[in-house]
């Protein structure tokens, strides 16, 4: 069982399939998730990386399981701060439910790590980030918050 | 919305988030044991409590074996930061409540 976990759940009026589109295609991922985009096959087992916009890979990782467009589980690791890489790989759970009008959401993050400084310090991301999916989606905007990578602290 | 504003006008729901926030993926029976500290509370209590916040969805379950672990989920409160907050405003309204948060020391508010 991991011992560090984060869970977050969003309610999003779309489709599954877009949403699914959203999580994966770089032409999202740029507008909510500050200009990075993700280079990945989509099977399991292919290599998963997310590059920001110089190009740089920030996380790396693979595809646990697909089952396009209900789950998708990733094994997520940090490239960049020495501390947070060493911790090794998380595992990265996204769900997707319909439910009515909408498509209940859950991202669960974890390690089997005791109190994980990569998993705190995602928890602080990972709810803006899901806030500018939903409003994206649903408005056409992303959150001005989540538009540039310079805006990432 | 509305169902945010409700779940979080109640002290006891406050304190249970608080709890979840400083330790994520607990019991109904750990929840309701660090509540006995403050304001003892009947299990049935704390579980409408816990129903009422699930609702708004500001707490998260997940079931794992036996156990349903609740998770403080953030998401709406940053939905409602938002909604009310710009752009240059945020970096401005942090360095605030740091400076609060030191002087006073953290409180549940």
């Amino acid at each position: 069982m991991a011992e560090s976990r984060f869970v977050y759940v969003t309610y999003i009026r779309t489709t599954p399939e877009k949403l699914w589109q959203a999580l994966t295609a770089p032409e999202f991922t740029r507008r909510y998730w500050k200009e990075t985009r993700q280079d990945c096959a989509w099977k399991p087992g292919a290599s998963w990386k997310v590059i920001i916009p110089d190009g740089s890979v920030i996380d790396s990782g693979e595809v646990v399981e697909i089952d396009a467009p209900r789950r998708l589980v990733l094994k997520w690791r940090h490239e960049r701060r020495p501390a947070l890489k060493a911790e090794g790989y998380s595992r990265l759970t996204y769900e997707l439910e319909p439910q009515g009008e909408t498509v209940k959401l859950t991202v669960i993050h974890e390690m089997d790590v005791p109190q994980s400084q990569f998993i705190q310090a995602v928890s602080g991301g990972w709810p803006l980030i899901l806030a500018s999916l939903k409003s994206l989606l649903e408005t056409g905007e992303s959150l001005e918050a989540t538009r540039h990578w310079e805006a990432c602290a | 919305m509305d169902m945010v504003f409700k779940a979080l006008a109640d002290p006891g729901r406050r304190i249970l988030l608080d709890r979840l926030r400083s330790q994520s993926g607990q019991t109904l029976g750990q929840l309701r044991q660090h509540m006995n500290q403050h304001a003892p509370m009947s299990r049935q209590a704390v579980a409408k409590h816990l129903a009422i916040l699930e609702r708004a969805n500001l707490v998260a379950t997940l079931r794992r074996g036996r156990e349903k672990l609740h998770y403080l989920n953030p998401v709406p409160i940053h939905q409602i930061g938002q909604r009310w907050i710009g752009k240059f405003e945020r970096g401005r309204l942090d360095a605030l409540a740091e400076l609060k948060q030191t002087l006073e020391g953290e409180n549940h508010g």
